[in-house]
């Protein structure tokens, strides 16, 4: 899920893409794509980082269930760090402490 | 003085007891899985930062490629070379346990496996700098696959740890405790009574034996 232009080159690779041309679109899409009376439908959502922000909440539903794995990936502009934060948020639960 | 009531009886010490004993051996084992899960833990969290360095910084540089491509070719022309697509990917979920925590494993096929097998498109009518975007595309879409598997592993093992934490905590700091409490409170009255039990046949006995023989003692 992504910008278009991220997502084409996806496309050639044989994945199953959803460019978000709005990202007010970004919520609807991904909902459609988890939808629970589907729920093996995807196993890996790659999404593209600068429209994570704001389905933060829809994405962490997913965050204890094995399908879907929601992954951010960087998008046409480079690296937000998104997904290093996510990291971050995870060891920190783990451990009480961010030790990175 | 113990929190919660409870009836000093010597069945009710037994049962107190036997509860302590669970309770122990429960929070040695909980304490062991912890200290596993972290051990894993920790591995996971260095090979997911590794894996998402690398695919950052493969993607940034495929989507280099990829802008270059278009910039060499109109918007059409690119559009209408990647409509088709000739390379399908098949992803299989299953799962692997670790420390009870199942985690997926992905295991994906492609159909073609050498470059000119996955593009969708002659090489006649479009740029070398789209075959290098491709081809960088898929090299990183590798790492993703197993950065996808490695972050959402992460996640899971993450919850688990927490859960985990929290009973060895409750366990070591309320349960266990409040389960020694108890136990002290209830052998200290019973010990009470048992003193106050021989002191009362001592007073009976010294009565007894006055009455009987006006034995002074």
């Amino acid at each position: 899920m992504g910008s278009p232009d991220t997502v084409m080159g996806f496309k050639a690779l044989g994945l199953e893409t959803v460019p978000v041309r709005e990202p007010e679109e970004a919520r609807r899409l991904f909902k459609q794509m988890t939808r629970p009376d589907q729920p093996d439908q995807y196993a890996i959502i790659y999404l593209e980082e600068n429209l994570a922000a704001p389905l933060a909440d829809e994405i962490d539903r997913f965050k204890d269930s094995p399908v879907p794995a929601v992954i951010l990936i960087p998008g046409k502009d480079g690296s937000l760090g998104l997904g290093l934060s996510a990291l971050e948020t995870a060891v920190e639960r783990a451990v009480g402490v961010n030790i990175l | 003085m113990p929190k919660s009531a409870v009836t000093p009886t010597r069945m009710v010490l037994n049962q107190l007891k036997g509860r302590l004993r669970t309770a122990s051996r429960g929070h040695k084992l909980l304490k062991d899985k912890r200290d596993e899960e972290m051990r894993q833990f920790m591995d996971i969290v260095r090979r997911n930062k590794a894996l998402r360095e690398k695919v950052d910084q493969g993607l940034t540089e495929a989507f280099a490629a990829m802008s270059m491509a278009s910039a060499v070719m109109s918007p059409e022309m690119l559009e209408q070379s990647l409509l088709y697509v000739r390379q399908k990917v098949d992803l299989g979920v299953s799962y692997k346990n670790i420390m009870s925590v199942n985690v997926p494993v992905y295991d994906f096929k492609t159909q073609a496996t050498d470059l000119t097998g996955q593009l969708p498109y002659g090489f006649a009518q479009t740029s070398g700098e789209l075959d290098d975007a491709i081809s960088k595309l898929y090299q990183v879409f590798e790492d993703m696959l197993e950065l996808a598997q490695v972050e959402k592993t992460m996640q899971l093992l993450a919850e688990d740890i927490e859960k985990t934490r929290r009973r060895v905590n409750a366990l070591e700091y309320v349960m266990i405790p409040e389960l020694e409490e108890n136990i002290r409170y209830i052998s200290m009255k019973l010990e009470e009574n048992e003193s106050s039990t021989k002191v009362r046949l001592m007073k009976v006995k010294e009565m007894v034996l006055q009455d009987a023989h006006h034995y002074q003692q």
